[in-house]
């Protein structure tokens, strides 16, 4: 350490005789309120006509909160706020700019210095400091008892578990993370659209179309908290395309219906919902990182930072000809994580 | 004046001395001095938008149901009308359009919010620029890095509360990046959201650290920060006067009281006014969460969206699968590495350039920014580095305002985050430099004065006039540090040095840091010049005036 | 059951399915394509102006017949609908190529908008014009039609219609000046790169709360200045420069010594 400094200071010290001297603090200059009493007189009538500002501000804004109410139409919402804030805004600007344009204008601007110490204790106070944590040493006989000093370390040590050992163990409720892999989806579930929950017939459904897409539950079960956490895996994306624009694999043939197609909603990057469809490109991009899945080629990643293609939902048509889903996800849906493939 | 007035307040200033010593206190505080300069009320903003946070966080807090429960909205936001919505967002609805004075009050919670990071941001800059980090500051620097990080918490707590879509999907990703942490990322989503996201704890969570650990934690150091500046005493800007062992200025009682507490007003009072006149984060516009909608423009707050552009510049190819775990690197090195190093870069800086420097002294006179080229090279890079990352996290609003497309605007910034920065550096630099040279310029030759003198022989001068006492102090007062040097490999006896290869590395980034520079003028130097006699009342200007 | 079986096999059984399912098709065509109130008004001599305005404007693009090309789509079945909102809106006739059409002033008036429209109609069955009922906001459902955009629409065109980016240059419009005919035309018939939501997946009352709701955002913020409803990117711009411009001023003003 003491090696590396032998340098600059050393530089300094050598030219010292080679400097500019501190020509000092400039001299000081009087303001107009210092000349002119006049001008002292002005400066005061401003500040005071600043505080009276600010008491009409105040008074205003009582009169305001109590004058004028808001209807609940944005209009009438709108101008209460903005009546009761810039009342406030004078309230408060005026107290500020006065007291400012007072200490500006009417306090003494002359100048103050005061010494700097160095930070340092001086060399009394650090032995003075020793002393006393060796005197505190010595009457515990701290150095002798190991012992006593192990086991009040350990209890010291220990004991926070007693309050993050149970604040852990629920923390997380069940604790159960295979239910990622899992969604609301099954064989013969029906497609509804999102949020009417009404069924979705494949021939309702014209080439171009995209359709935001829930499994069929009740309406009950619909206004359930549950059912938030569900829905935030189940979301699915319905789109038709030309079935001559679309590149599907052997295995995957048996997965769309006729040129419609159902993806997962949620990016295989961190989890936002997918869902700005460009019609004419097949193009599926999302929003937050503007991750770009190609629909019509199993939903690849084309631009952005998601790696993975968007997890795809066999679907085929009931009796009735409504859309239903063959079975769930044959992955877990949304952002990577580290037992993903486990 | 009554006679009575001042025994009344001498009698109950008695009673408090005499239980509190208080004299003692005020005699030393009454008068204590500090220096004038509008950087050093930057630091005040934050302060007061933190006051102002707390005073309008206050009034929220009567209102704001920090629940997750189901409720069926009924009232004047006809948008809304019948939606099922949790207690949060329904709170949020009825403290904005039908508590009087609420909407105002979460107006001006939410543009404090973000003048406060702000403030702090730019207040960071003032002290990084001007060196005020140096002997004996740093762990002052350190409590303001973390009082940053602490404001960023803060935010992020607050602006998922109101349980609206936006920030339910800055939730949402939050999750997808907790989730990519190895080996414990689910369990660390379920610990974060009691479950499987959203879950129904984490509002009643962020709740209470958004009202009680954050804002107190802060307090606290903010006590500290404080209590530093106190006992470190203010730094100054060189000048006449101005040395290291005093400080010039005003006293606290009554000049600073007057600025400084009417500062708070002026502050309190803009921060009304916009409240007052601009909206801000009308949740009922983005509707209450559901895990299936997400808006154009989705967002966080201006002091995330460097995460959240790093986020987007990231290429995917970078997920990778070893022995069957997924490795989500797409996710893990914009989203935890790059803010990483930049929080790393803030915290070991103070400590670095001392180094570097090899100096132990204390410092209380501020560096002119162009002082020290190195330095302000690296604070202007790492801003580069920061706003590039900002832009890229709106790059959606910078393609359909600049009507340019998205994918090239994403790729123009891929490389301008690592070009952006050296060029940005290297710009500095070369600007500091010359600044000096100009400086040295202006005091080796004074002022031109437009004057131009012909002399018997035909030659043409333009008199210059020389600078007065206080312009050349500023400029030639300084240290140009110069690299470290390092004592030999081997000791006098021969024997090779254990730490000599560290030594070798420290002087290397020393050179990098201090390898180009320019010396103040020395009086010698300036005598010289005079005896040319440009300048005026020098020889020529003495014949001219003859 | 039987004779069912029996008659599966006769040679008039395939005409008679065929017919069957002609009437199915038509039947649900029918009840799903939007009432052609407008159709009746639309008059021989229409067409015939139609036809001719198209050979002039239209056809470089898309064909003689309306047949369109590789790159340029044929307008056989896109309906009037999909003509009153591409020309109405002043889409088409595209002025330059780009990566979309942008709207412009339109350049046709709403006479030549109309025969245009019924000449393209003219040419195979599409959407057509819907009433003015059909688009009337004060009939719709602001609430139901807050929830439907926020799902369908919101990710492109801004959670209050603010408009919003697409890929490589392509963008969703701000829908703050377009009219309650066009929003229901442009759901309708899905123009560029916009998905269609037919009657099937949005129905024409859906569609109608979509547009009340649309409307209803016209009429500002209930927070103040609504700073373009671009969200927090565009609050933060603000704060810099209004907060932070304000207070250094302040503080420039508190450091200057007074004259």
């Amino acid at each position: 350490m003491s090696e590396l400094n032998k340098n600059a200071s050393n530089d300094i010290v050598a030219s010292h005789g080679d400097k500019f001297t501190d020509p000092g603090i400039p001299a000081h200059k009087e303001r107009m309120s210092d000349k002119d009493p006049a001008a002292a007189k002005r400066a005061e009538h401003q500040s005071a006509f600043l505080f009276t500002l600010s008491i009409i501000g105040t008074i205003t804004a009582v009169v305001v909160y109590f004058a004028i109410r808001p209807e609940g139409t944005v209009t009438s919402v709108r101008n209460a706020n903005l009546a009761l804030g810039i009342a406030i805004a004078f309230a408060l600007l005026g107290i500020g700019l006065g007291a400012i344009h007072w200490a500006k204008a009417l306090m003494s601007d002359h100048e103050v210095i005061d010494e700097r110490h160095p930070i340092v204790s001086s060399d009394e106070d650090r032995a003075g400091a020793i002393e006393a944590l060796e005197a505190g040493v010595k009457d515990a006989n701290i150095g002798r008892r190991t012992v006593l000093k192990g086991s009040a370390v350990t209890a010291l040590g220990l004991f926070p578990l007693t309050i993050a050992v149970p604040l852990v163990s629920s923390v997380g409720n069940d604790w159960d993370v295979s239910k990622f892999r899992h969604t609301l989806w099954e064989k013969g579930k029906r497609l509804t659209t999102d949020p009417a929950g009404r069924p979705v017939k494949a021939s309702e459904i014209t080439v171009g179309s995209v359709v935001h897409i829930i499994p069929e539950v009740s309406e009950e079960e619909r206004a359930s908290h549950a059912w938030i956490s569900e829905k935030a895996k189940a979301v699915v994306l319905l789109v038709r395309l030309d079935p001559k624009d679309l590149k599907e694999t052997e295995e995957r043939k048996s997965w769309s219906y006729d040129g419609i197609v159902a993806y997962s909603k949620i990016c295989t990057h961190v989890g936002c919902p997918v869902a700005l469809y460009e019609q004419q490109t097949h193009h599926l991009l999302c929003p937050c990182h503007q991750s770009t899945f190609d629909v019509a080629d199993g939903a690849k990643v084309v631009f952005g930072p998601a790696k993975r293609a968007l997890p795809q939902l066999p679907i085929t048509v009931d009796d009735e000809g409504y859309l239903i889903a063959q079975d769930d996800f044959n992955e877990p849906i949304g952002p990577s994580y580290w037992e993903r493939l486990k | 004046m009554t006679t009575t007035t001042p025994s009344k307040v001498a009698g109950a200033a008695d009673y408090l001395d005499q239980r509190t010593s208080i004299g003692t206190v005020v005699k030393n505080f009454a008068r204590k001095v500090f220096p004038d300069h509008w950087s050093f009320l930057l630091g005040e903003i934050a302060l007061y938008s933190f006051v102002v946070l707390l005073i309008s966080g206050f009034f929220l807090t009567m209102f704001f149901v920090p629940s997750m429960g189901l409720t069926t909205y009924h009232g004047p936001v006809a948008s809304m009308d019948g939606q099922l919505m949790s207690e949060a967002f329904a709170s949020t609805l009825r403290l904005s359009f039908e508590v009087r004075g609420g909407l105002l009050m979460r107006q001006v919670h939410h543009w404090a919010a973000l003048l406060f990071m702000a403030a702090i941001v730019t207040h960071m800059m003032r002290v990084f620029f001007t060196g005020a980090f140096r002997k004996p500051r740093e762990l002052n620097w350190l409590i303001g890095c973390l009082l940053m990080i602490l404001g960023l918490a803060g935010g992020f707590t607050g602006y998922s509360l109101p349980d609206d879509v936006l920030s339910g999907n800055g939730l949402r990703i939050t999750d997808g990046v907790v989730k990519a942490i190895p080996v414990i990322g689910s369990y660390m989503s379920y610990f974060v959201f009691g479950g499987e996201f959203p879950g129904e704890d984490i509002i009643p969570r962020l709740f209470s650290l958004h009202v009680m650990v954050v804002p107190a934690l802060i307090l606290s150091f903010v006590g500290l920060h404080l209590l530093f500046v106190v006992l470190h005493k203010h730094t100054q800007y060189p000048g006449g006067g101005r040395t290291n062992t005093n400080v010039v200025g005003f006293p606290l009682f009554p000049v600073y009281v007057a600025k400084a507490g009417g500062f708070f007003f002026v502050v309190f009072g803009v921060l009304v006014l916009m409240g007052g006149t601009m909206a801000i984060n009308n949740v009922w516009n983005y509707g209450p969460y559901d895990p299936s909608p997400v808006s154009a423009g989705a967002q966080p707050d201006w002091y995330m969206l460097f995460l959240e552009g790093s986020l987007r510049l990231m290429p995917g190819q970078a997920e990778i699968v070893i022995a069957g775990y997924t490795l989500s690197l797409n996710v893990l090195i914009p989203a935890m590495i790059i803010p990483g190093l930049l929080f790393t870069f803030l915290f070991v800086y103070p400590f670095v350039e001392a180094k570097v420097t090899g100096d132990k002294r204390e410092h209380h006179v501020l560096d002119r920014p162009r002082n020290v080229p190195v330095r302000t090279g690296l604070g202007v890079a790492f801003l580069t580095a920061f706003i590039v990352l900002a832009v890229a996290g709106s790059n959606d609003l910078v393609a359909t305002h600049f009507h340019m497309s998205l994918n090239a605007i994403t790729w123009i910034l891929r490389i301008l985050l690592f070009v952006g920065p050296v060029i940005a550096f290297w710009i500095t630099k070369r600007i500091c430099l010359s600044l000096q040279r100009k400086d040295r310029e202006l005091v080796l030759h004074g002022h031109e004065t437009g004057k131009i003198v012909r002399f018997a022989n035909g030659e043409y001068i333009e008199v210059h006039r020389p600078l007065n006492e206080q312009e050349r102090w500023l400029r030639v007062n300084y240290d140009a540090h110069r690299p470290l040097e390092i004592e030999p490999a081997e000791d006098s006896r021969g024997v090779r040095r254990k730490s000599y290869k560290q030594d070798r590395r420290w002087q290397k980034l020393s050179r990098f840091f201090y390898e180009d520079r320019v010396e103040p003028v020395r009086p010698s130097e300036l005598h010289e010049v005079q005896g040319h006699g440009e300048l005026e009342g020098g020889p020529v200007a003495a014949e001219l005036n003859s | 059951m039987k004779a069912l079986a029996a008659r599966r096999h006769h040679r008039f059984t395939p005409v008679v399915i065929v017919m069957f399912a002609l009437l199915v098709v038509g039947g649900i065509y029918a009840a799903f394509a939007p009432s052609s109130a407008q159709a009746d008004t639309a008059t021989n001599q229409d067409i015939q102006e139609g036809e001719k305005l198209f050979l002039a404007n239209c056809a470089t693009c898309h064909g003689a017949n309306a047949e369109g090309s590789d790159i340029y789509p044929s307008l056989i079945g896109v309906g009037a609908a999909a003509v009153d909102f591409q020309v109405g809106t002043g889409r088409m006739p595209m002025q330059a190529s780009g990566p979309q059409a942008p709207a412009k002033p339109a350049q046709m008036n709403e006479t030549q908008t109309k025969q245009l429209s019924a000449y393209v109609a003219s040419l195979g069955p599409g959407p057509s014009i819907p009433s003015a009922e059909q688009v009337d906001p004060e009939k719709g459902d602001i609430a139901n039609g807050a929830a439907i955009f926020r799902t369908n629409c919101a990710m492109c065109h801004n959670a209050v219609g603010a408009g919003g980016a697409l890929s490589e240059g392509k963008f969703a419009p701000s829908l703050w000046e377009t009219t309650p005919t066009h929003l229901y035309e442009a759901m309708l018939t899905g123009p560029q790169s916009m998905p269609v939501f037919n009657d099937g997946t949005l129905t024409s009352e859906e569609k109608r709360d979509v547009i009340a709701f649309v409307v209803d955002q016209r009429e500002g913020s209930a927070g103040g200045l609504s700073l373009g409803s671009l969200g927090p990117v565009s609050e933060g711009v603000w704060v810099w420069i209004v907060g932070m411009g304000a207070l250094i001023g302040a503080a420039v003003w508190i450091g200057a010594k007074s004259s």
